[in-house]
């Protein structure tokens, strides 16, 4: 019975100390707020150029058309931490300093417009090819067609699949940690090896759960609402 | 024909939350006969097909099928069900298997006949329907009418004592619905017995036995085809049948 | 041009580190063969617990599901690998990544399974049923044959994912590619090895990511 209480105890020692918590909770709120920031840069700016790629892409003038599969492919079949180990370690050899943060980013973001590029595009091919005969028999240009008929209705296609892998690629900032940004996984293990204790881990998980299961229910909602089949 | 019957439905009731379909329906069906259900839609027809092999778990009543009590909960029901065969409105045939791999799953699964048998067993049930020569066709390489008789064959495979149609020709083009009724007729004459939901008026007056009329989940009236057709006994049929063309 | 090729395609490197990288690249092929398995079988439990008659097991899968898929996964390897030692639980760093593979990718597996037993119509099960299948030998001849087909892509794709991720085992000093392709890094102060990690996943991941536009495209046009 002791023997239990004293093991449970421990337990709480280990993982619950709320003396450590308090003492890292500041620098996990900042972590968090970083993580926050650089998740929103990516997604804004992946986005933006996934849709910038699959709007040049369907002109289908076929040296821009091959140049965006091969980066698209490309960056799809890398782990991420490869690019980014590549980007910060490899880049000072030609003079070109980036830090750890700006490496997560500008690989993350590539990451992001090459998967939300794909799916742009597949919305746009399966959007019907009438759709396009109207809009030219209207008189729009080509460009004209592509904006106000087809893209309306290939983005609002590719909400769900665009969603699930946007949440996907946010929660790789945790990536970040390996080339020291102190996002919240980089502030929890750097805590626990000043502290010695686990509870600045446990601090670090429950800092991504409030921050992505809202992010994951939102996921959920929308696939039932938009009722897409996911890619 | 005046055995006692194989199929007996005693007070079956069935609801979904507040809405009652079933409120309390008796049903008698002997060997070697044709049952037809008519009746306006929502009247309750398909939901007592679906008890009578427990499809629907009923709320009340009793379905008796060859003596045993499907409706309780001891009965193994996939035993009962080889013994009851089902034609579905929409085929349900497996897509991702052949003809033959459609009506020999059972045989090879429930009744675990090796391979070469079950497949030979298929081939034949199949031959009965009149498309042996597709055996190895997918669904998706067969016209709707070929469907629905491979369908049959997957029921009839497994040699049933009673086969349920669920409306088998609603789903067809109207050229294709005299196919499938073909297969029916047939069955009829090798003495089958057939319980059927189905709007086919004209197959009903010439095939069936007898004529169930059901409506709001009562059965209103039932006879042989000349009288519920010709000479109906309640305003309500006489109302239904005045309306359906002939 | 001689600077870049100096500093990431610099061929003495390569074949001094080639040697420490094809061992890597061994233990990154014996990762993936373990975990996407795992994953798999972990998923397709997950789905068809999904499925259960009891509500009370259905919502405790969504939890789950949703649980696994808010963490990074590299935040839940970590956690294993480094916060439970502090429980008494001194986990290899092999199983560490087994572990949260298993946690991580048995959510998302398990969502795709979902997707699709739920894409399957229930006239296929009631067909079936009615012919005196029972319920698991429904579910194992005729529902998850066709759901497995619907998904594909999705299957695919996860997989890819999956496959991606085991590079995260070299944070905690499992000698995979990346892990050693960093190692030999460090003792060179030179990129190169990283490039040729980099060229041993593409050679290795390119061909899945091919398959996948191709299958990909013909699902979204027809609905």
């Amino acid at each position: 019975m002791n023997a239990e209480i004293t093991q449970w105890d421990r337990f709480l020692a280990s993982f619950f100390d709320l003396a450590v918590m308090q003492k890292y909770l500041p620098n996990i709120v900042d972590g968090f707020l970083l993580t926050c920031h650089l998740a929103i840069l990516i997604v804004i700016s992946g986005l933006a150029l996934g849709l910038i790629l699959a709007v040049i892409r369907a002109y289908e003038f076929w040296l821009t058309s091959w140049l965006i599969v091969v980066f698209a492919d490309v960056m799809r079949a890398l782990p991420p931490l490869v690019f980014i180990l590549l980007l910060y370690f490899g880049l000072p050899g030609v003079g070109l300093n980036l830090s750890g943060y700006a490496a997560t980013y500008v690989t993350l973001t590539l990451v992001l417009a090459a998967f939300s590029e794909e799916i742009f595009r597949a919305g746009i091919l399966a959007t019907p090819k009438g759709q396009w005969e109207a809009a030219r028999s209207t008189g729009l240009g080509f460009g004209q067609s592509l904006a106000y008929v087809i893209m309306p209705q290939a983005i609002r296609m590719t909400v769900p699949p665009l969603t699930n892998r946007t949440i996907a690629i946010a929660k790789n900032t945790a990536l970040g940690t390996v080339v020291g940004v102190g996002e919240i996984l980089n502030q929890a293990t750097t805590g626990q090896s000043f502290s010695g204790n686990a509870s600045p881990l446990v601090l670090g998980a429950l800092a991504y759960l409030i921050l992505f299961i809202p992010v994951v229910i939102f996921g959920r909602w929308v696939e039932t609402r938009f009722a897409w089949r996911r890619t | 024909m005046s055995d006692s019957p194989i199929l007996d439905v005693q007070g079956l009731r069935k609801s979904y939350g507040k809405l009652e379909v079933l409120k309390g329906v008796d049903l008698a069906v002997r060997e070697r006969e044709l049952v037809f259900i008519i009746g306006p839609s929502g009247s309750g027809k398909s939901t007592l097909l679906r008890c009578c092999n427990r499809l629907e778990e009923s709320n009340g009543g009793a379905v008796i099928f060859d003596g045993t009590d499907i409706t309780a909960k001891s009965t193994n029901i996939n035993a009962v069900r080889q013994k009851i065969g089902m034609v579905f409105q929409s085929f349900n045939l497996y897509p991702h298997m052949s003809a033959e791999g459609n009506v020999a799953l059972a045989l090879r699964k429930v009744l675990k006949r090796p391979k070469a048998e079950a497949l030979e067993r298929a081939r034949a049930a199949l031959d009965r329907v009149g498309l042996s020569d597709k055996a190895e066709n997918y669904p998706n390489q067969l016209s709707g009418g070929q469907q629905q008789r491979v369908a049959i064959a997957r029921a009839l495979a497994l040699e049933p004592k009673m086969v349920l149609f669920d409306e088998p020709t609603s789903a067809l083009d109207p050229e294709l619905v005299g196919s499938v009724l073909e297969v029916m007729r047939d069955l009829r004459t090798a003495g089958m017995t057939m319980l059927v939901v189905s709007h086919e008026m004209r197959f009903a007056r010439e095939a069936a036995d007898r004529v169930v009329f059901m409506d709001e989940g009562h059965i209103v009236e039932e006879g042989p085809p000349e009288q519920v057709f010709g000479d109906p006994q309640m305003p309500r049929t006489r109302d239904f049948v005045s309306r359906i063309d002939h | 041009m001689e600077f870049i090729l100096q500093n990431f395609f610099n061929w003495d490197i390569v074949t001094q580190a080639w040697p420490l990288l094809l061992r890597g690249f061994g233990m990154t092929l014996i990762l993936m063969a373990a975990v996407i398995p795992v994953g798999c079988i972990g998923g397709l439990t997950v789905a068809l617990l999904g499925q259960s008659r009891f509500r009370a097991v259905r919502w405790m899968t969504i939890i789950y599901v949703d649980f696994f898929r808010a963490f990074p996964p590299l935040v839940l390897l970590i956690f294993i690998y480094a916060g439970l030692p502090f429980a008494g639980i001194d986990l290899p760093a092999i199983v560490s990544v087994c572990l949260a593979f298993l946690l991580n990718s048995s959510a998302y597996y398990g969502e795709v399974f979902r997707a699709g037993i739920e894409s399957v119509g229930t006239g296929q099960a009631e067909a079936a049923r009615s012919t005196g299948l029972s319920g698991f030998q429904t579910t194992t001849y005729v529902v998850l044959p066709q759901a497995i087909r619907n998904v594909l892509p999705d299957l695919v794709s996860n997989t890819l994912e999956v496959a991606k991720l085991t590079s995260l085992a070299s944070v905690v000093a499992l000698p995979e590619l990346l892990y050693s392709a960093d190692m030999a890094r460090s003792v060179t102060f030179n990129a190169t090895p990283i490039v040729m990690a980099a060229v041993l996943y593409l050679v290795l991941l390119w061909p899945l990511v091919r398959l996948l536009s191709r299958i990909e495209h013909g699902s979204m046009s027809s609905r």
